[in-house]
């Protein structure tokens, strides 16, 4: 790399020497100019989005708090308990321990059911691998994501909270919109 | 063409219950105009201001001073011990007394008695001003020396060489005005105005004006002073808790002040335009919302123009306002004598 002195130089634009009439124009009258730009602004009203009370609706594949699923006409759980969500899972935060299904006690429609099923979701990068790897489509992403709480211990969602409804339905964005 | 004081007497509880009534106005108003400028920079800024706190954010100042209030006292171990303390009372005292001459209405006979609605009538109303205006500016220099910081101190200088710039383009431009008015008091200057409001005649006089008021009380484009990119505060880095409030609302209050001013001498004071003559009762509201008016303007303002360079603010001071304030003062000075002769 060779470098000639000089070859870096820029040219600077410079404003014109505050002489009087241009430098009382530049004070005054491009002033003007400002104040039309701002109070355009104030007429523009406002796009502040007030959060807790209204919130942004997420779109329809926006991956949020997990969730798990029922067979609609028989109530059934999806889930079969066979663990490759948590196989997928890169931060390894779902744990599944799988049990048999009896005649008597029937949860899932396979052979087999998860009887525990944790998510921790302080763990959760939200990745999604859970959900593309569940052969029953047992998992699913939500669109939940307000997902704070106090103590750590909170943040782990048996399988009992995963199955519940949200409390609070997250708005969702229309097509289109 | 009368000098001196408003020809009448006032007894010494009527001026004190006077100076109370004032002072309290003041007070109440003052957080409303740091919410209302709060909430109007906002809304220039496509958002709300503060909304939380009460109805429409109404209570915020009131949780801020209550959060001020309950601060610790801090001082550094640099700082000038008992300037240190006075510092921001000079800085609060100068901008209460000079609160004192705005007026609000002429000397209405309230139950039998003539009060004046304004805290004094002095013959020599705008060097009043001024002269509470300079021993402020000892508040803010005193407060940035005695502090013991670079940045305080730094502040300080800053304050030093914008307040004295800026007053003489100040003073020069209010001189327009007295020579057509042909008094110094205020209430004269006002009556004066009967005809035409100051600022069509003095035009370039209350241009001049406005422009060294923003400088005068530090405010935005003129704010360099506190610039809290680059001095962290100014002259009140080292100021925490009440006495940090205190000079937030010297600086509130000297804003009110100025208005209050720039309305006395070029908007017509309590006159209203179109031979509209309404009660007695209704002046200081006309007043006040004239100083709302010119307030609002100042925060448009600070919304709008970013700080000035220090260089930049002395060629503006030095080679444009004290210029064109020189001319103002000749050219009206002229005319007024051609007419009269």
């Amino acid at each position: 790399m060779s470098w000639t002195p000089g070859e870096d130089q820029i040219a600077v634009q410079r404003a014109p020497e505050p002489g009087a009439a241009g430098g009382t124009y530049r004070a005054f009258g491009e002033t003007l100019r400002g104040l039309k730009t701002t109070f355009a602004r104030v007429v523009e009203g406002v796009t502040t989005i007030q959060y807790p009370e209204q919130k942004v609706p997420v779109y329809p594949r926006f991956r949020g708090r997990h969730k798990l699923h029922r067979f609609e006409d028989t109530g059934l759980e999806k889930c079969v308990g066979c663990s490759l969500c948590a196989a997928a899972c890169p931060s390894d935060c779902i744990r599944v321990v799988a049990a048999e299904n009896t005649p008597e006690d029937r949860v899932s429609a396979g052979e087999r059911y998860a009887a525990v099923y944790e998510i921790n979701i302080s763990r959760c990068i939200f990745c999604g691998y859970c959900e593309i790897a569940c052969p029953f489509d047992a998992i699913t992403m939500g669109h939940d994501f307000e997902l704070s709480d106090y103590s750590r211990a909170d943040l782990i969602f048996t399988k009992e909270m995963l199955l519940a409804e949200p409390i609070e339905a997250t708005p969702l964005r229309g097509e289109g919109e | 063409m009368t000098l001196g004081l408003a020809g009448y007497y006032e007894a010494w509880w009527i001026q004190i219950i006077k100076s109370l009534v004032i002072f309290g106005i003041a007070l109440g108003i003052l957080p409303l105009i740091i919410v209302y400028e709060r909430k109007l920079l906002g809304r220039f800024q496509n958002r709300y201001g503060p909304n939380r706190v009460g109805p429409f954010g109404l209570l915020q100042p009131l949780a801020e001073i209550v959060k001020f209030a309950t601060k610790e006292d801090s001082r550094p171990v640099t700082a000038v011990g008992p300037l240190y303390v006075i510092a921001p009372m000079i800085s609060i005292l100068a901008a209460v007394a000079a609160f004192a001459i705005v007026p609000f209405g002429d000397a209405p006979h309230i139950f039998g008695t003539r009060v004046g609605l304004y805290g004094v009538d002095t013959s020599i109303g705008p060097l009043y001003v001024f002269a509470f205006g300079a021993i402020a500016f000892y508040g803010l220099v005193l407060g940035g020396w005695a502090s013991g910081s670079k940045y305080s101190y730094l502040g300080a200088m800053r304050a030093a060489a914008q307040l004295i710039s800026y007053e003489v383009s100040q003073g020069l431009a209010l001189i327009g005005v007295v020579i057509t008015a042909g008094s110094l008091s205020l209430t004269h200057i006002v009556h004066a105005q009967g005809g035409m409001w100051y600022f069509i005649p003095q035009f370039v006089g209350f241009l001049v004006f406005t422009c060294a008021s923003f400088a005068e009380v530090n405010r935005a484009p003129f704010d360099l002073v506190e610039a809290d990119a680059e001095l962290v505060a100014g002259y009140f880095t080292e100021y925490g808790g009440t006495r940090m409030v205190a000079y937030l609302f010297a600086e509130y209050l000297n804003m009110m002040v100025v208005s209050g001013i720039a309305v006395t001498l070029f908007l017509g004071g309590w006159l209203l335009p179109f031979g509209i003559d309404p009660p007695t009762w209704v002046d200081p509201f006309i007043v006040l919302a004239k100083m709302f008016l010119f307030i609002t303007f100042f925060i448009w303002i600070r919304a709008t123009l970013p700080r000035l360079r220090y260089d930049q603010l002395m060629s503006f001071g030095w080679k444009i306002l004290l210029p064109l304030a020189t001319l103002n003062a000749l050219v009206t000075a002229i005319v007024v004598v051609a007419v009269h002769s």
